[in-house]
């Protein structure tokens, strides 16, 4: 499958958030996307932005714990947000609880720590891969896999979110 | 006398109580705190919807046997139906419907955040002393007419929430946090420190021989008047982090960081919980949820809240069955059953009044 990487570096949780937004405006049922990223990373954040972009109002809270929160956008876009943190068998109880269920054509799905069930996801996705830089600053790598997600990605690259700093580093067609 | 069994699975736990008169805990089975005729052998996974499947049956039928009541003895049925995992939330909502259709019991759907409201108004029946229980206990408060305002501090992995009880199934969502839970923060915070799991009993631990003033991390909302009763803690836990990497490879001074994280969240569910008790003028102050366990935070709520503070022992400060049948003798009271034809709804909010 074709995979396109773009690469960026935000300068503040704002700017991670608005890149986030950005891409919560482009989203349509049935996208995955996959987050990768330390404790402190950014995921939430980068996820509050996605919700954002897709017009939730409500406070978007991490689902560490309680696994899976659920929220309507006001266009009736649900978004499905998934966290693999506290789990010693991420893949098999993911699995057991319906994670793969809602990988389905009405709802989209964002996962944090969802380098702990790869096996789990469709072929088809995109992986943003946030690392801490400073106390700002953060690193993000966003890998898109097939032709829906590649387009996806593209828009975002070529879109100003307002916030100097995403500036395009890398772009590699693989 | 009513005699309720409720029946909780929104999440990791299968558990089913047997509760009479909304207070007093005949039973209170969860599943991964006994031994069950377990049907295979292996390591356990912490969620599983399967799990529920497999541990539904015993856990009532040992709720049913340990509180000595039969089927017949029963006046209603309660369960949760929500928030919570969809997956598991059905085998509970769904073994409750059956039973009820089956035995012609009535059955009361439960907020799970309602449960922990009530997991206050549960006492031991003889299990425990008197002197243990705050004296009068909300059920002889509310029968005297005085148990209402009431504020409750939820505080636990999946939540940290101000709610206002202004009566029965009336609640007031004062705040809640706008990111992580103060029990999630202690986790990811004791793994930043290199401490155990849970993080929890492992900060607290690590704590008692540190300064809690060495570190001045970030006590989040409590100057934004629009956030007045809001909580925030993925700052705090970032600012671990930050300090945390300052340290480099030098050896971190643990005891210190611990002291001075818990003591940034204490100060922070303190500080906002006398604001609302003041502002609404409430009597007394319940919290619930598994960080009420924590030792600094029970130390400063006796010490720095003005009026009388109740602690649920903590087995009832984690997901149980009892506090859900404490909401569903309420709620049987008022509205009254919820019927066979409610769904589970994994993002129920918490009722409030209009």
């Amino acid at each position: 499958m074709e995979t396109y990487e773009w690469t960026c570096e935000t300068e503040s949780a704002e700017a991670t958030r608005a890149i986030g937004a950005r891409l919560g405006q482009l989203l349509r049922n049935g996208d995955v996307l996959a987050l990768i990223g330390d404790l402190g990373a950014g995921k939430t954040v980068f996820t509050q932005g996605v919700a954002e972009g897709l017009g939730i109002r409500v406070p978007v809270t991490s689902p560490t714990f309680v696994l899976i929160n659920c929220y309507r956008a006001a266009d009736g876009r649900v978004l499905q947000h998934a966290d693999c943190y506290r789990l010693t068998a991420a893949s098999a109880e993911m699995w057991d609880i319906g994670l793969t269920d809602l990988m389905v054509d009405d709802q989209i799905l964002i996962i944090e720590w969802a380098d702990r069930i790869l096996d789990l996801l469709p072929t088809a996705r995109l992986e943003i891969s946030l690392t801490y830089l400073d106390a700002n600053r953060r690193r993000l790598v966003c890998r898109a896999h097939g032709a829906h997600y590649i387009e996806l990605l593209r828009q975002i690259a070529c879109t100003d979110t307002g916030h100097t700093v995403p500036e395009l580093t890398d772009v590699a067609c693989a | 006398m009513s005699l309720i069994l409720a029946i909780e699975t929104s999440c990791d736990e299968t558990a089913a109580a047997v509760v009479e008169n909304g207070h007093r805990i005949r039973s209170n089975i969860v599943a991964s705190q006994i031994e069950l005729h377990r049907p295979y052998g292996g390591v356990f996974p912490e969620v599983a919807s399967r799990q529920h499947v497999f541990d539904i049956v015993p856990v009532i039928a040992r709720a049913l046997s340990e509180a000595g009541v039969d089927w017949a003895d029963l006046t209603a049925l309660a369960v949760t139906a929500g928030p919570g995992l969809a997956g598991a939330l059905l085998v509970g909502v769904n073994t409750a419907k059956a039973i009820a259709w089956s035995r012609s019991l009535p059955l009361v759907a439960v907020n799970h955040l309602e449960g922990h409201l009530y997991s206050n108004w549960l006492d031991e029946g003889d299990r425990l002393t008197t002197a243990a229980l705050t004296r009068p206990t909300l059920p002889e408060l509310d029968a005297a007419g005085q148990a209402f305002p009431l504020l409750v501090l939820i505080v636990s992995g999946g939540h940290t929430e101000l709610v206002l009880m202004t009566g029965h199934g009336q609640y007031r969502r004062l705040g809640a946090t706008l990111d992580d839970a103060a029990g999630e923060a202690f986790d990811k915070v004791a793994r930043l420190l290199g401490l155990g799991y849970p993080g929890g009993p492992a900060i607290q631990q690590a704590a008692t021989s540190g300064d809690p003033t060495a570190f001045d991390f970030p006590r989040a909302l409590t100057t934004q008047p629009e956030h007045r009763f809001d909580f925030s803690f993925s700052g705090l836990k970032t600012a671990v982090l930050r300090q945390v990497r300052e340290f480099g490879e030098t050896a971190l001074p643990v005891a210190d960081l611990a002291a001075s994280f818990q003591a940034a969240v204490v100060d922070v569910l303190i500080a906002k919980t006398a604001d609302a008790a003041a502002e609404f003028g409430v009597g007394r102050v319940c919290v619930c949820g598994g960080v009420a366990a924590n030792r600094a935070l029970r130390a400063a709520l006796a010490d720095r809240l003005p009026g009388a503070v109740s602690i649920p022992p903590l087995f009832l400060c984690t997901d149980n069955a009892a506090m859900i049948a404490a909401a569903g003798h309420y709620r049987l009271h008022r509205p009254g059953p919820t019927g066979l034809d409610f769904d589970v709804e994994p993002d129920l909010a918490l009722p409030v009044e209009a």
